[in-house]
C-alpha cells in the first residue's frame, strides 16, 4: 500500500508538527542524559592525572571567556531569527540565521585551537584518565555544535529554497531547540570543568 | 589440593562463622519469602483448576474486578514481608561487612593477596615468606587479607569460609575470614578473566598451630625469593602455576603493585 | 591510528580457520543469508520484498520484520547456548569440543544476542504491532523514523553475525567489564564488534523510545484516557520512558570503552588514572533499567492474554498500573546490587539491597492481580494462557532468588556463579520470552489473519518449560557448590551429573524450539482452514480485535470512540460495534521510503569498518548518514491520500467477511 508519485503527495496533518516538537523534547533529554553522565564522569576523573598537567596548567581563562562569549551571542542571534520567523521576514532569518552561523564557527574555532595547543604539549586524551574526561566532554559538545552548524546550513537553503513555509519553520523552531540547548550544556561545562579548574 | 576431603557444597556447608552467618540469612530470607511463594503456587493450580471453561465447579463473575480489600491484602502482605527482610538485611549487612575486623582471642594474622594472570600470590608480610596458589593459615586464627589485582578485575573467592569481594588493579579490597576447625578447602577467581581463568584456583588449608608452624618452615627453606626480578617472572601470564613458595619477600612489594596503577595526584 | 587501506583487516585475522566449528558456524550463516538471497531472486519477489516490506513505513509491517528478525536471533542465539551446555557437559578434566577461546566467545554472543538482537527487537516488533491498535491510532508518530530504528537494529544484529565470518566475536562477555575488554588485554577485533553492533542498535532503541512516548501521548483515539489504555500500552510507555532514558547510558559507556581502545584513552585502563568501576556503574545504570526494558511488555502481554482467556476484566487495574509505573521508577535505584562485592561500604550496600527489595512489592502485586483476574474467570488453555500460567509460577521462583541475591551478604556467596546465571535467565526466560512468545501466538492472527495451530503451540509450551527446569535448577545447585559462571572446563566431577541435565535441558528446550517451527509451517500450510474473518479470534477486549485481520493500512476507517477500559468489550455490551458511516473520510498514510534501509546499510557500513579501522569507509559512511537524513529533511509532502472511496472498498471487503462469519 503505498507509492503514488510525488505530484499526489501531501503535507501531513496539522497535529504532526505538535508531535515532531515533543519528539525533539523528548531527544534533547536523552541527549541531556548522555551530558550529565559525561560531566559525572568527568567529576569522577578530574583528579586521575596520573602525574600529567591539571586544569589549572591548561585552562585559560580569557580563551574559554572568549568561547562563552561567541556561544551566548550566538544563542541570542539565534533568538533574532526566531523572532523574524515569527515575523514572518525571510530576509531577515536568514541574515541572523547568517551571523549564527559565523558564531558558531567561531567557536569551534577556538576550541579546535585550544585543543590543538593542548595536545602539542603532551597533553592530548591519552595523557590521562582527567584529559581523557576533558576532552570527551567538550568534544562532545564540540561535535554537536557541529551538528547545528551543519543543520544551520541545511536550514538556510531551505529557507532560500522553500521559504518560511509550515514544514521549515517547524524545522527552524526545532534548529532553535537544539541551539540553545547547546548553549546551557556549555554553561555547565564552563562552570564544571573550566571555572573550578581555573580556580584551583 | 588433592589430599584433603573436599567439600561438596561448600555454601551448605561452611567452616566458618561468615559464611555460616551469610547461609543462615540465606535460609532465613527462603522461608520468609515462602509465605508469599506458597500461596501463588497454590493459588495458580487451584485457580487454573477451579475456573477452566472445560467444566470448572467455579463460580463465573466477569463483571468483578476490583475489592479495596483484595488490594490492600495485595499490596500489604509482599510490603510487611519486604519490611521484615529489610530490617534483616541492613542489621546482617552491617554486621557481615567483609571489611570488619573478626572478633577471636588472637591477633589476626595478615595476608596480601595479589590477583595474576592466572594465579593467586599471597604475601605473609608479617613472616616473610610467600606462596602461589596456595592459602594457609592456622585455624580459629582469623585471617585478615588485603586484596589487589595485578592484571583484570578479578574476584577473590573461597566459599567454604565466606563471601567473595573484588580484586582491582590499583586499588585495596579487604575481607576477614575465619576457619573454625583445621581443614582444607578451595578457593579461586570468581570473574572471568581470559582462558587460564578455569584453573585459576588455588588451596587453602587452614591448620593446627603446630602444623602451620612446620608450614613455615617449609616455606621458609624455599631458596627462593620474592624480589622485583622474580615478582615480574611470577606476573607473566600462565596457566594452572603449580604450588610454590618465597622465603623471603621485597618490602613493599604489596605497596608498590598498587601504586604502580595509581593515577590520583597527591592530595 | 591505522591508516592502511584496509584499516587493520587481512586474510589470515579475518578467517576463522582458528577453530572447526567456527568455520562451520561461518559457512551456515554464509549458506543462510545465500538461502534466503537465493529463494527470494528464484521466486523473483525482490520487488515485492522491496517495495511491500523492507522500504514500508506500516507500522504492523515494521513490526512483523522485528519480530522476524527476533526469531532468527533466538535460534542463533540457542544455538550458542546449547553449544555452551554440550562443552560444560563433557569438559571435566578435558579442554571438551570447543578450541579455547571459541568458548569464551559464544558465551559473549549468547548473552548479546539474547538481549539486544533477540528481546529487543522482539518485544520492539510486538509494540510495533499492536501498540498503535490499542489505542485507536492509524500509526505511530514518526513512521519513517521507526524504519530507522528498524534498520539500525538490523545492522547491529548483521555486525554481531558477520563477526562469525570476518574476524571473532568479543570473548569479554555480554557485560564486556574492562580492563580486561580494553586494548591492553584484548587488542583484536572482538569487542570492538560488540561494542559497535550494540552501540548502533541501541541509537535505535532509543528512537524507537521516543516514537512509542510519543504515539501513545499524543495520538490515542477520541475517549481513550490514559487510565482506560489496556495495560500493555501502559507498560510500552513505561518501557520506552527507560528506552530514552537508560540507553544512552549505554550509547555513553561503550563509547568511552571505544575510545579508550582507539585512541588509548584512560577511561577504564588500569593505568594511566582509568577507573574500571567507573565502567561498572555506567553500565549498570543502563543495565538494570534494560531488565525492566525487557520484562514489563511481556507484563502487558500477560495481562492481556489473562484478561482474554479468562473472559474477565483485570482485576486491580489501576494497582497494575501504579506497580508498572513504580517498577520503571525505582528501577533507575538499584544498579548498584550488580556489584555488592567491590567493596562499597555497608551501609551503600544496605541501601541498594533494600531498594531492590522495595521492587518486588510491586512485582508482586502485578502477580497477585494477575491470580485474582483468573479467580471465579472462565477460564480457556489457549497455548498464551499456558505461557501466562507457566509464566507466574516459575517466575516466582526466580523473584524468590532474586531477593536472596539482593541480600548484599547471600550475594557475596552467589555473586558471579552459576546460581546468578540461574536467577537471571529464571527472569528472562518465564518472565520476558514467555510473555512475547504469548503475544506472538495471541497477535498471530491480527497480522497474518489466520491463527498458529494450538496443539503444536502446546507442544511448544510443555517443551520450554520442562526443558527449562531441566536446564536452569541444576544451575542454582552448581552455584550452592561454588561453580563460577562462564567456565570452559573443570576439575570437580561432583558437578558434572548436573551440567549433564542441564545440557538434557538444552536438548528439551531444542524441542520446544523445533514445535515453534512446525507450529509455523503447519499453521501456514492450514492457513485457509485457519483464517480470521472476524479479525476478533479470541472475542478480544481491547481495541486491536476491532481492525480487520491482517488491518487495512490505516486500521481504523473510523476513530473508535473509547468510553472504558476494555473499549472493545464495552462497545461489544452496548452493541455499538461494527457500526458504519454514512460516508468514509479520506485518510493520509505516509509515503513508503528506502531511507530507512539505506541509513541502516551505511550503519552498517560504519559499524564494519570501525571494528577494522577502516577509518576513511567509516567516515565516508558516516557523511552519507548525514546527507541522507539531510536530503530526507527537504521532504515535507511526506503524505498520500487514500480516498474515502477506496477506504469504502477495502472495508465493504472486511464487512463481507462479518457478514459471512454471522458477526453482523
Amino acid at each position: 500500500m503505498s507509492p503514488v508519485g510525488d505530484d499526489t503527495a501531501l503535507l501531513p496533518h496539522d497535529e504532526a508538527y505538535d508531535e515532531r516538537a515533543f519528539g525533539f523534547w523528548l531527544y534533547l533529554m536523552s541527549d541531556a542524559i548522555i551530558f550529565a553522565l559525561l560531566f559525572a564522569t568527568y567529576q569522577i576523573m578530574a583528579g586521575d592525572i596520573a602525574g600529567g598537567p591539571q586544569g589549572s596548567d591548561l585552562f585559560s581563562l580569557p580563551h574559554t571567556f572568549g568561547e562563552t562569549l561567541l556561544l551566548l551571542t550566538s544563542s541570542l542571534t539565534f533568538g533574532l531569527a526566531s523572532l523574524a520567523l515569527d515575523a514572518g521576514n525571510r530576509r531577515r532569518v536568514l541574515a541572523w540565521l547568517g551571523v549564527t552561523f559565523v558564531l558558531g564557527l567561531g567557536f569551534l574555532a577556538m576550541e579546535i585551537h585550544e585543543f590543538h595547543g593542548m595536545i602539542t604539549r603532551g597533553a592530548g586524551p591519552d595523557r590521562s584518565g582527567f584529559l581523557s574526561a576533558f576532552f570527551t566532554l567538550v568534544s562532545t559538545h564540540g561535535l554537536h555544535v557541529s551538528a547545528g552548524l551543519v543543520f544551520i546550513l541545511v536550514m538556510t537553503v531551505q529557507v532560500v529554497v522553500k521559504g518560511l513555509s509550515r514544514p521549515v519553520s517547524s524545522r527552524l523552531e526545532r534548529l532553535g531547540l537544539f541551539w540553545h540547548f547547546l548553549d546551557i550544556v556549555w554553561i555547565g561545562i564552563f562552570s564544571v570543568v573550566y571555572l573550578p579548574g581555573i580556580l584551583r | 589440593m588433592d589430599a584433603c576431603n573436599l567439600i561438596r557444597a561448600p555454601i551448605l556447608h561452611p567452616a566458618g562463622p561468615v559464611a555460616l552467618a551469610e547461609r543462615d540469612l540465606l535460609f532465613t530470607a527462603v522461608f520468609v519469602m515462602l509465605v508469599v511463594v506458597v500461596p501463588v503456587f497454590v493459588m495458580t493450580f487451584l485457580f487454573a483448576w477451579r475456573y477452566r471453561a472445560s467444566g470448572g465447579r467455579g463460580r463465573y463473575t466477569p463483571n468483578w474486578y476490583y475489592s479495596g480489600k483484595v488490594d490492600a491484602i495485595i499490596w500489604l502482605v509482599p510490603a510487611l514481608i519486604v519490611v521484615v527482610l529489610g530490617y534483616l538485611l541492613w542489621t546482617e549487612t552491617h554486621k557481615l561487612d567483609p571489611y570488619r575486623q573478626l572478633v577471636s582471642g588472637t591477633e589476626p594474622l595478615e595476608v596480601e593477596a595479589i590477583a595474576q594472570d592466572w594465579k593467586w600470590l599471597f604475601i605473609y608480610p608479617e613472616l616473610g615468606v610467600a606462596s602461589v596458589n596456595e592459602l594457609v593459615f592456622p585455624s580459629n586464627r582469623s585471617l585478615s587479607l588485603k586484596i589487589t589485582s595485578d592484571t583484570v578485575m578479578n574476584s577473590f573467592f573461597i566459599p567454604a569460609l565466606g563471601g567473595q569481594i573484588y580484586a582491582m588493579a590499583g586499588m585495596q579490597t579487604r575481607l576477614h575470614l575465619l576457619a573454625d576447625k583445621p581443614g582444607c578447602f578451595r578457593g579461586r577467581n570468581m570473574q572471568y578473566s581470559g582462558h587460564g581463568f578455569p584453573e585459576q584456583r588455588f588451596a587453602v588449608r587452614a591448620l593446627a598451630k603446630e602444623e602451620f608452624d612446620a608450614w613455615l618452615s617449609r616455606a621458609r627453606k624455599s631458596p627462593e625469593k620474592l624480589d622485583m626480578a622474580a615478582y615480574r617472572a611470577l606476573a607473566a601470564p600462565s596457566v594452572d602455576h603449580p604450588v610454590s613458595y618465597y622465603s623471603g619477600v621485597a618490602p613493599r612489594l604489596y605497596d608498590s603493585i598498587i601504586e604502580k596503577y595509581a593515577g590520583k595526584h597527591p592530595e | 591510528m591505522d591508516m592502511r587501506i584496509l584499516g587493520r583487516l587481512t586474510a589470515a585475522d579475518a578467517l576463522p580457520f582458528y577453530s572447526w566449528v567456527a568455520v562451520g558456524g561461518a559457512v551456515v550463516t554464509v549458506l543462510g543469508l545465500l538461502t534466503i538471497v537465493g529463494a527470494i531472486t528464484f521466486l523473483r519477489k525482490w520487488r515485492y520484498v522491496w517495495t511491500e516490506w523492507m522500504t514500508s513505513l506500516d507500522h504492523k509491517r515494521i513490526g512483523i520484520m522485528y519480530v522476524m528478525l527476533a526469531l532468527v536471533m533466538l535460534v542463533r542465539g540457542f544455538v550458542d547456548a546449547i553449544m555452551m551446555r554440550a562443552q560444560q557437559a563433557v569438559a571435566l578434566n578435558s579442554t571438551g569440543y570447543l578450541p579455547p577461546e571459541h568458548f569464551d566467545q559464544i558465551f559473549s554472543s549468547h548473552g548479546t544476542i539474547m538481549i539486544f538482537f533477540m528481546a529487543m527487537p522482539f518485544l520492539t516488533g510486538l509494540i510495533n504491532i499492536i501498540v498503535p491498535q490499542q489505542i485507536g491510532a492509524r500509526d505511530v508518530a514518526f513512521p519513517f523514523m521507526n524504519s530507522v530504528s528498524l534498520w539500525l537494529t538490523a545492522a547491529g544484529a548483521g555486525l554481531v553475525l558477520i563477526s562469525l565470518v570476518v574476524g571473532r566475536f568479543s570473548t569479554a562477555g555480554w557485560t564486556g567489564y574492562p580492563p580486561y575488554s580494553g586494548a591492553e588485554y584484548n587488542p583484536g577485533v572482538g569487542v570492538d564488534y560488540w561494542i559497535w553492533a550494540i552501540q548502533v542498535s541501541g541509537i535505535g532503541t532509543t528512537l524507537s523510545g521516543i516514537n512509542f512516548i510519543v504515539t501513545i501521548l499524543k495520538r490515542r483515539a477520541p475517549g481513550m484516557k490514559l487510565m482506560r489504555m489496556p495495560l500493555f500500552c501502559w507498560t510500552t510507555l513505561a518501557t520506552s520512558i527507560l528506552m530514552i532514558f537508560a540507553f544512552p547510558a549505554l550509547t555513553v559507556t561503550t563509547a568511552l570503552l571505544a575510545l579508550d581502545r582507539i585512541f588509548d584513552m584512560h577511561f577504564f585502563t588500569n593505568a594511566g588514572g582509568g577507573n574500571l568501576m567507573n565502567y561498572i556503574n555506567l553500565f549498570w545504570i543502563w543495565g538494570h533499567p534494560e531488565v525492566y526494558i525487557l520484562i514489563l511488555p511481556a507484563f502487558g502481554i500477560y495481562s492481556s492474554v489473562v484478561s482474554t482467556f479468562a473472559a474477565k476484566r483485570l482485576f486491580g487495574y489501576k494497582s497494575l498500573v501504579y506497580a508498572t509505573m513504580a517498577i520503571a521508577l525505582l528501577s533507575f535505584t538499584v544498579w548498584l546490587h550488580h556489584f555488592f562485592t567491590m567493596g562499597a561500604g555497608a551501609g551503600v550496600n544496605a541501601f541498594f539491597g533494600i531498594a531492590t527489595m522495595v521492587i518486588a512489592v510491586p512485582t508482586g502485586v502485578k502477580v497477585f492481580d494477575w491470580l485474582m483476574t483468573l479467580f471465579r474467570g472462565r477460564i480457556t488453555f489457549h497455548p498464551s494462557m499456558l505461557w501466562a500460567l507457566g509464566f507466574i509460577v516459575t517466575f516466582v521462583i526466580g523473584g524468590m532468588t532474586g531477593v536472596l541475591l539482593a541480600l548484599p551478604p547471600a550475594d557475596y556467596l552467589m555473586h558471579n556463579s552459576t546460581f546468578l546465571v540461574a536467577h537471571f535467565h529464571n527472569m528472562l526466560i518465564p518472565g520476558a520470552l514467555f510473555g512475547y512468545l504469548a503475544g506472538y501466538m495471541f497477535w498471530f492472527p491480527k497480522a497474518f489473519g489466520f491463527t498458529l495451530d494450538e496443539r503444536w503451540g502446546k507442544g511448544a509450551f510443555w517443551c520450554w518449560i520442562i526443558g527449562f527446569y531441566l536446564a536452569f535448577m541444576p544451575l542454582y545447585v552448581l552455584g550452592f557448590m561454588g561453580m563460577a559462571r562462564r567456565m570452559e572446563r573443570y576439575e570437580i566431577s561432583a558437578w558434572q551429573p548436573f551440567l549433564l541435565i542441564a545440557a538434557l535441558g538444552a536438548v528439551v528446550i531444542l524441542a520446544g524450539i523445533t514445535c515453534l517451527v512446525i507450529q509455523l509451517v503447519v499453521s501456514i500450510r492450514k492457513r485457509n482452514e485457519k483464517r480470521d474473518l472476524t479479525g476478533d479470534p479470541w472475542d478480544g477486549r481491547t481495541l486491536e480485535w476491532l481492525t480487520s485481520s491482517p488491518p487495512a493500512p490505516y486500521n481504523f476507517a473510523v476513530l473508535p470512540q473509547v468510553r472504558d477500559i476494555d473499549a472493545l468489550h464495552d462497545m461489544k455490551r452496548h452493541g455499538s460495534v461494527y457500526v458504519r458511516p454514512k460516508q468514509y473520510e479520506d485518510i493520509l498514510l505516509p509515503i513508503n521510503t528506502g531511507a530507512g534501509v539505506l541509513i541502516g546499510g551505511l550503519a552498517f557500513v560504519f559499524g564494519f569498518s570501525a571494528v577494522w579501522h577502516i577509518w576513511w569507509v567509516a567516515a565516508a559512511a558516516l557523511l552519507a548518514i548525514l546527507a541522507t537524513a539531510a536530503a530526507r529533511s527537504f521532504r515535507d509532502k511526506t503524505e498520500f491520500c487514500l480516498t474515502g472511496s477506496k477506504v469504502q472498498e477495502i472495508e465493504n471487503r472486511h464487512f463481507r467477511d462479518l457478514a459471512r462469519e454471522g458477526v453482523l
